[in-house]
């Protein structure tokens, strides 16, 4: 068949196929959710508002726990505010590929910025040939499937057997591939490194996800000094396509 | 559904589109400092290595190490078939597998 099909077509397809390890994570996950919620006394209508509103799967599972324990509305919404505020690195991180774009559809977008889509995103844009509409699939398929699953979760949830075939894993591994993927140079290796160790030490001793932004900013910061010397010097890739 | 509750939700939507949407808003429109760019070219390397590493060797409430965890050493030969094939998708089907096997093992 060789039918011309449209560019929408085209990158609804690819946005989808880019998207499912998201999916395949977001899935147990949001069933997870909607279980506790459900067990928590909320409706699936509420389970619903939720999850479109703030699409946020560790900040829903705090604050279903805080609303059951019965915390001032102010606590719960500084602390999703705090939980959540590990995207402003992210989007800015993708901005530098989304320079002129449109507003609205940024907006849009913005959205749906999740850690598991913007490493998805992020990295189709790192390979080239990605482009806003496409990310916005991959957005928001991941957005309806979590919609979807948490809203299954409060009604059956405790039907389906929970861990079954390692999907636990599916995250953590989607994870461990779009790292390996960014590892292109001694740099940026260095600076994962130094991330990783410093966010494990200070996820020890400070309890929450605050140990996430701090890492990331550090090794960066560590990263961007130490990229001055020789050793680092065109050595890069990375940068190049992005300066 | 009460009141305060949808209240309590779209004040959480709030303050967490806040920090998703102003650098998409306002980043995209003026071009950046040189060193700006190098710093956010490697924020998705250790954002991704901030996130992943402390899901791989600590557990609990409060959080403690350890380095025994299935999650662990699981990460291992998860990590060489992405470093090899390249295929994410492949990588996720064989973490699970990994994974799963390691549950029923262990």
């Amino acid at each position: 068949m060789s039918q011309v099909k449209s560019p929408f077509a085209r990158n609804l397809k690819q946005g989808v196929r880019a998207a499912w390890p998201i999916c395949l994570g977001y899935i147990p996950i949001g069933l997870a959710f909607g279980v506790l919620a459900q067990k928590a006394g909320m409706s699936w209508i509420s389970i619903a508002v939720m999850s479109v509103i703030v699409f946020a799967g560790s900040a829903q599972f705090i604050a279903v726990s805080m609303l059951a324990s019965g915390a001032a509305a102010m606590a719960i919404i500084v602390t999703t505010f705090f939980v959540n505020l590990r995207h402003v690195l992210m989007s800015s991180a993708l901005s530098v590929w989304l320079q002129n774009e449109h507003r609205g559809k940024l907006s849009a977008f913005a959205f749906t910025v999740t850690d598991e889509s913007f490493a998805v995103n992020y990295t189709r844009f790192l390979n080239g040939n990605w482009d806003l509409q496409r990310s916005q699939v991959v957005n928001y398929t991941a957005y309806f499937t979590w919609i979807f699953s948490t809203v299954t979760g409060g009604f059956c949830g405790h039907y389906i057997p929970a861990h079954s075939f390692g999907i636990d894993y599916a995250l953590i591994a989607m994870f461990i591939c779009l790292l390996s993927f960014q590892l292109t140079n001694r740099l940026v290796i260095l600076t994962a490194v130094v991330a990783g160790l410093v966010s494990v030490i200070l996820s020890v001793y400070i309890a929450g996800n605050s140990h996430v932004i701090l890492a990331s900013v550090f090794a960066a910061t560590v990263g961007v000094g130490l990229g001055r010397l020789r050793y680092f010097k065109n050595k890069t890739d990375i940068e190049e396509k992005e300066l | 559904m009460p009141e305060a509750y949808l209240s309590i939700v779209v004040a959480m939507g709030l303050v967490t589109y806040i920090p998703r949407w102003l650098p998409l808003f306002f980043l995209t429109k003026y071009s950046l400092a040189g060193w700006f760019k190098a710093w956010l070219a490697l924020i998705p390397g250790a954002i991704l290595s901030a996130l992943l590493l402390p899901s791989l060797v600590t557990v609990g409430e409060p959080r403690h190490l350890d380095f025994m965890r299935p999650e662990l050493w699981v990460a291992i030969p998860t990590f060489a078939f992405a470093w090899t094939t390249k295929s994410l998708g492949g990588t996720v089907v064989v973490g699970m597998g990994l994974y799963w096997m390691a549950d029923k093992l262990i």
